[in-house]
């Protein structure tokens, strides 16, 4: 089963928040992620996870009569945004869950986990044909 | 590579191997040894001829490669860059002695390890596939649609659990047997129910599951010819398959079984399937996956949806109800009953489903629910059924069947 793994981050004071914090917290915070993602992959279950540009890059695309329109947002009043995602191919749910828990304590500022939103939503696939 | 040349291949791959670990014991070696000795063969077969004894060929040359790499770590550089280079002569390779019973032996050792039940089903089912069915990494990592580099892990995880757990190059002792075959069957029912989970999309480019795992229980129906389990696998999987052609539309949506142009079911595939479900069924013992068999068979013999017999259905499910507690069994059971003594008695026997925490909130049991609301003219609560069955579903095939059903009943 795959599942898809999107990670939402408060926005903050629509800074991005990240950028406050001090090196070694950052530093912290990228090792945990690397580490998480060998973990995954090492466990054969990693299929792919990116992570994404601050939403100050973000643009919503969007085509009505014909033209497609660009545009910035609309993000100013959303108190959460995507920072990143992983897609993870596992036995059950729960193992889903379990690796979205670990996600969660990433460390922040001062080291403290900081119980990040993790979204899981199951892949569509088609449905087995016989059981 | 002709086809008969790549067939011939993967039909040795698991004989060679077993031969191989056989010998020196190290099975995770030996199965790397083995597939470079596969590539070989593939490279060199087609530009030259296919050896006389083309078993020995590649456990020679599987054998070389392992002792290379068992002699340094540094061979294993060289090893790729010669690959080509490191064919043996075909004089060379003596005719084998007639081993015969231990090549059956060894593949049916092989299965029974690739399969065993100390490793996750995951890794079960990439180990089966590349070291019995003969498949490379690659090929696996497309049919289940993920990286090849997680598909590598995979086997490589499978094969150090294989090497932490000590799990021998023996068969397994009789009182463990039936549980080994079970956990046989097992990965190979889940390769087929893949093959049909992964049958959409660009299928041309992959390796097809369901048929691979159909010619894995053929392999080992071949080497437990009197095992009922064995063969009611694989006959359920050639009575389903035998559907194959009728059960999606244009678009990929799924035709329910009462729809079905059954004028392009794969008669030939009944038949067998048919056969192989009395033969079994006149040894005696009867297992889950030979009754499931014998009511595909029922379908499959019905030339239209309302010439099926329902009631041997019924009777083959309650039989599958006494071996084991499964809410999917009694559903489908429900369903039976429903055609051959009438909706409301269908619709009684689902009460109790609603309240087994298994399958309660399953997406089957709204579906087949509004099914029968449906048939029996309650239009406006089937709606309501149908609609949580969508939501729950998540197949898109069927959540697009559901969505249509939906629009369909609403129109009218």
């Amino acid at each position: 089963m795959k599942f898809m793994l999107m990670m939402h981050t408060p926005a903050g004071t629509g800074e991005y928040q990240v950028n406050q914090w001090k090196p070694e917290e950052l530093r912290a915070h990228i090792q945990f992620m690397k580490d998480l993602n060998k973990d995954l992959r090492e466990a054969g279950e990693l299929v792919g996870g990116e992570g994404l540009a601050p939403p100050v890059q973000a643009r919503i695309v969007r085509t009505q009569g014909g033209v497609p329109e660009v545009t910035d947002g609309p993000f100013a009043e959303s108190k959460e945004f995507l920072a990143g995602y992983w897609i993870v191919d596992v036995e059950t749910a729960e193992r889903a869950y379990a690796i979205a828990g670990k996600a969660s304590t990433a460390p922040g500022p001062g080291g403290t986990p900081m119980g990040i939103k993790i979204e899981v939503r199951q892949v569509m696939s088609a449905p087995p044909d016989i059981g | 590579m002709t086809r008969i040349d790549e067939r011939l291949l993967r039909e040795l791959a698991p004989q060679v191997l077993g031969a191989v670990v056989r010998r020196y014991g190290d099975f995770g070696a030996a199965e790397d040894a083995v597939q470079e000795a596969l590539t070989a063969a593939a490279f060199q077969w087609p530009r030259s001829a296919v050896p006389e004894n083309p078993r020995a060929w590649l456990i020679q040359v599987a054998a070389r490669k392992l002792t290379d790499q068992l002699r340094s770590e540094s061979a294993r550089r060289r090893r790729e860059t010669k690959l080509a280079l490191e064919i043996p002569p075909e004089e060379n390779v003596a005719p084998p002695p007639d081993e015969a019973p231990v090549e059956q032996d060894d593949a049916l050792v092989l299965l029974f390890m690739c399969c065993h039940p100390a490793l996750t089903r995951p890794s079960a089912i990439a180990l089966t596939l590349r070291a019995v069915g003969g498949l490379t990494t690659t090929e696996i990592a497309s049919a289940f649609l993920v990286p090849e580099a997680t598909m590598a892990q995979r086997i490589s995880r499978a094969k150090q659990s294989i090497k932490s757990s000590a799990i021998g190059f023996v068969l397994p002792p009789p009182g463990e047997r039936s549980q080994s075959i079970g956990a046989v069957l097992h990965v190979l029912y889940l390769i087929f129910n893949e093959g049909y989970a992964t049958s959409s999309g660009k299928a041309l480019q992959r390796v097809d599951l369901s048929n691979e795992a159909i010619r894995l229980a053929r392999a080992a129906h071949q080497l437990m010819p009197e095992n009922g389990e064995v063969s009611g696998l694989l006959a359920l999987m050639i009575l389903t398959d035998a559907r194959r052609p009728a059960r999606s539309g244009p678009n990929g949506e799924i035709v329910p079984l009462d729809e079905q142009d059954r004028s392009l079911w794969d008669q030939l595939a009944i038949a067998e399937g048919v056969q192989l479900v009395s033969d079994a069924l006149s040894r005696g013992a009867v297992g889950s996956y030979l009754l499931q068999a014998a009511i595909a068979a029922v379908h499959d013999e019905a030339a239209r949806a309302e010439d099926t017999d329902w009631p041997q259905i019924v009777a083959l499910y309650r039989v599958l109800m006494g071996l084991a507690d499964n809410p999917m069994v009694a559903l489908n059971h429900a369903v039976a009953v429903a055609m051959a003594e009438g909706i409301a008695k269908g619709l009684a026997l689902l009460e109790p489903l609603d309240r087994d925490p298994r399958i309660k909130d399953h997406y089957r049991l709204a579906a087949v629910r509004a099914h029968l609301l449906e048939r029996s003219g309650k239009i406006s609560t089937a709606l309501g059924y149908f609609e949580q069955a969508a939501e729950k579903t998540t197949s898109t095939p069927e959540r697009n069947y559901l969505l249509l059903k939906i629009a369909r009943l609403r129109d009218n």
